[in-house]
């Protein structure tokens, strides 16, 4: 296979040949965003609509079989993936919508007293939704801060936030600003010994490291397709199959339902309850294609791979005088999103420099403005790795920062 | 924009050359004035950008001083800093009147869509501030006795 001989890798992205045109480099390190497509998973997507375009469930013909066949049989590979059973994968839009859902559902039975605890480090998507959902329902929702490092979580002010009075303990595994991997199993025990719901925010792990909810004990979590090298507008919620047939749905309609009257309705059965009006077919059956890709290659080279590139971009950024790498450094684990800053250089003219130089980072807040607003900077410039980049894209990020401190003169 | 080729986003590469840079590192007018009408603010939080503009009106509707503070990105401070050279003297109406292109001439680049929140701060800060003096100013204006159509 074309992967195995590293330096082929980008073979298998089409979106690269594309940039040719362009007659400028194309180095994308921006996969935390969202990852590129190989052409294994644009290949499934399209045999769908090409040979077997129909809805799915109760089409009593070939190609409504093969769909529904197809598309349940993504399922297993992402429960596979996961380490889950098939009932326990309900297909979303993303890790934003399966966060939505539960906040939606699960706390419609909070109130006054109770107490929702999250950490400053959340993407937006793991922190509206709670703190919508607060204002709605009268509950408390408590920010787990960053300890003195600025680049972890103050653990002992996460046990001091959590008591009997939290109903959920809600966080992200790996920070898509920091790179932070956060101490999800010590957060676990706590929900435990509360009895309160523990919920992760998956959308940086799943499909960079091993993820697997057994290892992981918690109660839901959340991850989206187009990070995992699977096409955009679909994701998956994890529930654990005990929670998710106690927990009531969150968008009702078609396809979600076993029987209704002009009075009422009985509910489908897992995971179905949850998938109100036609899925995304063809986008659950890409993600299954892409979990296949990445299963091909293994998920420990992927780590590895992100590992090796994240590692030397660090090592590159931190030798760069007026460069600070915002987030843990070399010594931790950590994901492959690499937070920096050019001293005196706001990080959206470090993005938009890099992007004329054919670098293609993230200047901003990344979807994370109360992290920033606790770090105390407007943004910072986000490098990201996949499984195509190469040192030489890095090679070419370090270069685009030392044009732009040459430009601002800094 | 829709169908419209994208092939710079960002805008024209000499978007920094080295008058903006100049600019944003030496901004012109960045300080609170001694004598001031009206202030405004705005703030473009998804950069973490905000921007006060102080200004003084004469007797005739001009601005006889003006004067910005604030924290942004090169091109949000050049922009800005540009346009208190260019206002100063100038009708607030005609202030009111300004627009992309405009700024766009300030520059002395065209500004692609992503940063064109950027460089458009200043003004609408500005133009903030001088509708919102409009408002003021109608309702302290007397009201004359109109028995015109009686």
């Amino acid at each position: 296979m074309s992967w195995l001989k590293g330096k082929d890798r980008k073979k298998d992205f089409p979106t690269f040949r594309s940039e040719w045109h362009t007659a400028r480099p194309y180095h994308y390190l921006d996969s935390a965003a969202s990852s590129l497509t190989p052409k294994q998973v644009l290949d499934a997507m399209c045999k769908y609509y090409r040979k077997y375009r129909a809805n799915v469930h109760r089409g009593m013909y070939r190609a409504s079989a093969i769909a529904t066949q197809e598309m349940e049989s993504a399922r297993e590979k992402v429960a596979d993936m996961i380490g889950a059973s098939v009932e326990e994968i309900v297909f979303t839009r993303g890790a934003t919508e399966a966060l939505n859902l539960v906040a939606y559902s699960l706390s419609r039975e909070f109130g006054e007293g109770d107490e929702v605890v999250i950490s400053i480090m959340e993407h937006h998507a793991n922190l509206v939704p709670w703190q919508q959902m607060a204002k709605q329902r009268g509950f408390r929702l408590k920010f787990i801060p960053l300890a003195a490092d600025r680049a972890s979580l103050d653990m002992e002010a996460a046990r001091t936030l959590i008591g009997p009075q939290t109903k959920v303990i809600s966080v992200v595994h790996v920070s898509n600003a920091l790179g932070t991997v956060n101490p999800v199993a010590e957060l676990r025990d706590l929900a435990r010994q509360y009895g309160a719901t523990f919920i992760i925010d998956a959308a940086q792990s799943v499909g960079h490291r091993p993820v697997s909810v057994k290892e992981l004990d918690c109660d839901f979590l959340a991850f989206s397709g187009h990070k995992t090298y699977g096409p955009t507008g679909i994701g998956a919620l994890y529930g654990k199959k005990e929670r998710l047939e106690k927990l009531e749905p969150f968008l009702f309609g078609g396809d979600m339902i076993e029987e209704v009257t002009k009075e009422d309705s009985i509910w489908s059965e897992l995971p179905w309850k949850f998938e109100a009006g036609t899925p995304n077919i063809a986008g659950a059956i890409g993600l299954g294609a892409a979990v296949e890709y990445m299963e091909s290659i293994g998920i420990e080279e992927i780590l590895k791979h992100e590992r090796e590139m994240t590692s030397y971009a660090i090592r590159k950024l931190v030798a760069m005088p007026g460069v600070r790498v915002i987030g843990p450094g070399n010594i931790e684990d950590r994901g492959g999103a690499v937070s920096f800053e050019v001293e005196g250089v706001h990080p959206h003219d470090v993005a938009h420099i890099l992007g004329q130089k054919g670098v293609s980072v993230r200047g901003g807040h990344h979807c994370a403005m109360p992290l920033m607003q606790e770090l105390g900077v407007p943004g910072t410039a986000r490098a990201s790795f996949g499984i195509y980049t190469e040192k030489k894209d890095i090679d070419a990020l370090i270069d685009g920062i030392e044009h732009i401190k040459e430009t601002f003169k800094v | 924009m829709a169908g419209k080729k994208i092939t710079e986003p960002c805008g024209e590469s000499d978007v920094y050359r080295e008058e903006i840079l100049d600019h944003s590192r030496n901004p012109r007018n960045k300080r609170k004035p001694d004598q001031v009408t009206f202030s405004s603010r705005k703030a473009n939080m998804s950069c973490g950008d905000s921007i006060n503009f102080y200004v003084y009106v004469g007797d005739d509707s001009r601005i006889e001083e003006v004067g910005f503070e604030g924290v942004g990105c090169a091109i949000s401070m050049a922009a800005t800093s540009m346009l208190t050279e260019d206002v100063l003297g100038k009708d607030i109406e005609a202030v009111l009147a300004m627009g992309e292109e405009d700024i766009s001439k300030l520059l002395g680049a065209k500004i692609g869509p992503t940063r064109v929140r950027c460089a458009m701060l200043g003004l609408e800060t500005l133009k903030r501030g001088i509708e919102e003096y409009r408002g003021v100013r109608e309702l302290r204006r007397p009201k004359t006795q109109d028995t015109s159509y009686r």
